[in-house]
């Protein structure tokens, strides 16, 4: 495996099948009374946050202390980031200390990339803009393995704001790889107009798509993309592309309803339907855990710790 | 330390390369006094060998930003001439978005003064169209045309109404020779465009803005000029159509031209995959098609030249996540080579055309008859002599204050050797002498 | 790079047998037994250990998987992280005596990982160790309290065991190590 997780483009599809069986064991992991493994004991995984995102921090928390690591938050609250340090002076300390992995989460494309110019430790990228979330993506493939019994093949429609969401672009390239059909959903101004070159198809009419999908995996839509006039109006999306009591019926029986959270009850997806069992959004945060861990482990037990010295 | 510098200069058997009397052999070329003389032998002359150099006339940028005053911590007058020598250019024209804006006589006396006192090249003050560049009053064009100024422009920024341009172009008839040059970009398009909008800017997660951005303004203004009867100049193109409409214009015998940069002509979007910011550069780089388009339009001559558009940052700006870092690539010292390596070698360009572009028709542009040839007796010496087959990689140190070059790492081939600005040899064997 | 055989299907048969016999004789019955054979190999002879005592004994043992990579003592040091297999431990070993059935007994560096991962899983009794190969070469102060064969090797050879679930025949095979550089499986 690759040093660093920028992109899903990082990882091969062996790879990716190697991430999820050894997530596997993981999740095992998490259901001891210990849920602990010392494989990463004495190393150092920093997550550097420079969006607010609780859940997501956290799940890279738990998975890095279940592996024994020792964790630290540089958060945009507090610490040097809020002052107006730059990414690369953040890097260059976060480099001193001896950071085994670094975990980042920014506002801005790329900025994983830029940050592997300054640090020699590993790089993970728990989403950079617009541009991708890998490990988001990874889980969502776990949980649809784990209830579907396989990927290739799978239909799935990814439904909402494609065009501002890093979580759509990790899991096109992702589903491709994996021999996966995806078809985006979505008004025409919120779907790049290129995007068939991801190898998807385009559908702008939600309920004709639904009776063919395995998964159906709901985008959060962001209220300041009304106020840029992408669509005119959050009711009017709703009443398009939301996943309703109504639509929902029109979905195979066997077919999961996937969201990554945080999800906007009555926008694109009904309350009762998220609450229904084949809603699986509580499984994914579950397993986003144990894809982390497997992750984390996968990086890291393939090189040597960072920092001459070793514990005590 | 200027050492006393040589009363006549003789550069021996260099390949004279001068597109304003059609000339390409191999000939002495003598400079005395500033000027160039017959090349019959004379007293105490200094032999400068130029076997298997190209002798053209000096390079004329129409289209740098020199940043002071404002921003000398990215460039100053003097740093920019610097490079701009070593880039074999006897002249450069600063763009006027300095801080304060060159929309007054005074700062363009400022400018043009630290020129003087820099001697490296010759310096020709670019005027803002508008007051502040704020789009809105007109700035006192005439005050700048009296204080030597021939091209005006609120590059950086584009004249945002019709009217406004309109204006300009009408009101600017009143002087010879004077134009207007547009930066072309209609701004709700392009808020927020990082780069070119396609394929990759999609897969990037990066905000790009289309070609439409350019072409949409390079349609208007070009209907302004016929409006008005005035002479524009475009900036920097980016687009194929913006090129076609071009072609129409000239065709329509419109007084229309238009420049390129040399990155647009060497790289594409795809080279932003790495989010590397020195690429980053307004109007973006756009896909490899469109390349191709124009560099058929500066062959066919519908580009008239080929201008750097060099445009220092700092260091820790341009090192910033790659939403945050500014637009904008050095350029003075790499245009030579990169246009001999991208475009003459392989065939595109002859070296004629290419100096074409590069000097002579930016002189005729810019108004600057001492520059652009012809070189002949009489005439003032502004001369860049080069060595087209000598390899370097592009690297620091920069003679420019900044480093955010382009081609930074590239093997580039093309060398400037002599630079002689009004008679004086300002960069003699690859080194500045001021 | 020839490999001799070090026991055959029969032998391994035996001894498999005579283990089972050990393991009951010595811990008085297997009513508070549990196996737990560690991953991957270790895992199908506990399974072959637990069925030999039901016959012997009549009891029914539970039997556990154990995978120790996440307990190595080398995480870091090889090029690429060595997989993983499945660890399920159902029952509960508190108070129980815990078998821990591995084939080849080396260094006894696995040994010491299964230790630590079982000690996460609550605290036994006593815990014994039964493996099919003793080659020698200990690293660490670990014995076997079971043996199938005690079998003298050099560093530098390799010795592996080959199960009918997995490699669809019963042996131990030991050949020479391929000096090509990069170390070879544990």
């Amino acid at each position: 495996m690759n040093k660093h997780l920028l992109s899903i483009h990082d990882v091969s599809a062996p790879d990716i099948v190697r991430v999820l069986d050894t997530a596997e064991s993981f999740r095992e992991v998490g259901t001891r009374i210990i849920k602990k493994v010392p494989a990463l004991r004495g190393r150092t995984v920093v997550n550097l946050f420079y969006e607010n995102s609780t859940r997501t921090r956290i799940s890279f928390e738990l998975a890095a202390k279940r592996l024994s690591a020792d964790v630290i938050n540089f958060t945009t609250s507090g610490t040097s980031v809020s002052k107006g340090e730059s990414l690369k002076d953040t890097a260059l300390t976060l480099q001193a200390m001896g950071a085994d992995a670094i975990v980042i989460r920014h506002s801005s494309s790329g900025s994983p990339l830029t940050l592997t110019r300054w640090v020699r430790g590993s790089v993970l990228n728990a989403g950079d803009g617009t541009h991708e979330h890998p490990t988001q993506a990874l889980l969502d493939l776990y949980t649809m393995r784990d209830r579907l019994g396989r990927i290739e093949g799978l239909r799935v429609a990814i439904v909402g704001d494609v065009m501002h969401s890093r979580v759509a672009r990790s899991l096109s390239f992702a589903l491709a790889k994996m021999g996966a059909e995806t078809t985006l959903v979505g008004p025409p101004t919120l779907i790049p107009p290129d995007a068939t070159a991801w190898g998807v198809q385009v559908s702008h009419d939600l309920e004709s798509v639904l009776p063919k999908l395995d998964v159906c995996y709901l985008l959060r839509v962001q209220k300041e993309r009304q106020r840029q006039q992408y669509f005119p109006s959050v009711r009017e999306y709703a009443r398009l592309f939301g996943l309703t009591r109504e639509r929902v019926t029109m979905l195979p029986e066997s077919a999961l309803v996937m969201h990554p959270g945080p999800m906007n009850r009555g926008v694109e997806i009904d309350s009762d339907v998220a609450d229904l069992p084949r809603s699986v959004i509580e499984e994914q945060v579950t397993n986003g855990i144990a894809v982390r861990m497997s992750l984390l482990y996968l990086l890291l037990a393939g090189s040597a710790p960072e920092g001459g010295v070793t514990d005590a | 330390m200027p050492e006393v510098m040589p009363a006549r200069l003789r550069f021996r058997a260099a390949r004279v390369v001068d597109p304003a009397s059609g000339r390409d052999e191999v000939a002495d070329v003598v400079v005395q006094d500033g000027v160039v003389m017959p090349a019959d032998s004379g007293p105490r002359e200094t032999v400068l060998e130029c076997d298997g150099l190209v002798l053209a006339p000096g390079l004329v940028d129409l289209h740098a930003h020199l940043r002071q005053p404002g921003r000398e911590d990215k460039e100053t007058v003097e740093s920019g001439c610097r490079a701009a020598a070593l880039g074999g250019y006897t002249a450069v024209a600063p763009m006027a978005n300095t801080d304060p804006v060159a929309d007054n006589a005074s700062v363009i006396h400022e400018i043009r003064e630290l020129g003087r006192a820099a001697n490296l090249c010759d310096v020709f003050p670019v005027g803002a169209i508008t007051r502040g560049l704020e789009g809105a009053d007109m700035a006192e064009i005439g005050e700048m045309v009296e204080a030597g100024v021939r091209v005006f422009s609120d590059d950086g920024r584009c004249v945002p109404t019709a009217r406004v341009l309109r204006n300009a172009l009408t009101y600017a008839r009143i002087f010879d020779g004077v134009v207007i040059a547009e930066h072309c970009e209609e701004a709700s398009l392009a808020e927020g465009g990082q780069m070119h909008e396609g394929l990759i800017s999609a897969s990037l997660g990066l905000a790009g803005q289309p070609r439409e951005t350019e072409e949409v303004v390079v349609a208007r203004d070009i209907s302004m000029a016929r409006l008005s009867g005035g002479r524009l100049h475009l900036c920097h193109l980016s687009a194929p159509r913006s090129v076609e409409m071009v072609r129409s214009a000239k065709a329509e015998g419109l007084r229309v031209t238009a420049e390129v940069t040399p990155h647009h002509l060497v790289f594409s979007d795809e080279d932003l995959a790495t989010y590397d910011t020195n690429v980053k550069v307004n109007p973006p780089l756009r896909a490899t098609e469109d390349r191709a388009a124009l560099r058929a339009g500066l062959e066919d001559g519908t580009i008239d030249a080929i201008a750097t558009d060099h445009a220092p940052h700092a260091v820790e700006e341009k090192e910033a996540e790659f939403d945050q870092a500014p637009f904008g690539t050095i350029g003075l010292e790499t245009a030579l080579a990169a246009v001999l390596t991208y475009l003459v070698e392989p065939g595109t360009l002859t070296v004629s055309r290419a100096i074409e572009a590069m000097s002579t028709a930016p002189a005729r542009i810019l108004g600057a008859g001492a520059h652009g040839g012809p070189i002949e007796p009489g005439r003032p010496a502004n001369l860049v002599v080069f060595d087209p087959a000598a390899e370097g990689i592009v690297e620091p140190p920069f003679a420019s204050k900044s480093r955010n070059s382009a081609f930074l790492g590239r093997r580039l081939r093309g060398r400037v050797v002599h630079t002689v600005c009004r008679g004086s040899l300002v960069v003699a064997d690859g080194k500045a002498q001021r | 790079m020839s490999a001799s055989r070090l026991m055959d299907e029969d032998e391994v048969r035996r001894a498999v047998t005579r283990i089972a016999h050990e393991i009951v004789e010595r811990n008085k019955g297997a009513s508070d037994t549990v196996l737990i054979g560690i991953a991957a190999r270790g895992d199908d002879l506990a399974r072959r250990l637990a069925a030999e005592i039901e016959r012997i004994d009549g009891t029914a043992v539970p039997v556990g998987a154990l995978d120790i990579t996440f307990y190595r003592d080398d995480i870091g040091m090889r090029a690429e992280a060595p997989e993983v297999h499945e660890t399920r431990i159902d029952f509960d070993i508190n108070a129980r005596t815990v078998v821990l059935v591995d084939d080849v007994l080396f260094t006894g560096r696995t040994i010491r990982s299964a230790l630590d991962a079982l000690v996460d899983f609550g605290r036994p009794t006593a815990i014994q160790l039964a493996v099919l190969v003793d080659r020698g070469h200990r690293e660490l102060p670990i014995r076997a309290d079971f043996v199938g064969k005690n079998v003298p090797t050099r560093k530098d050879e390799d010795v592996r065991v080959a199960l009918r679930e997995v490699d669809g025949q019963d042996a131990v095979l030991v050949e020479e190590r391929i000096r090509a550089g990069g170390m070879e499986g544990a």
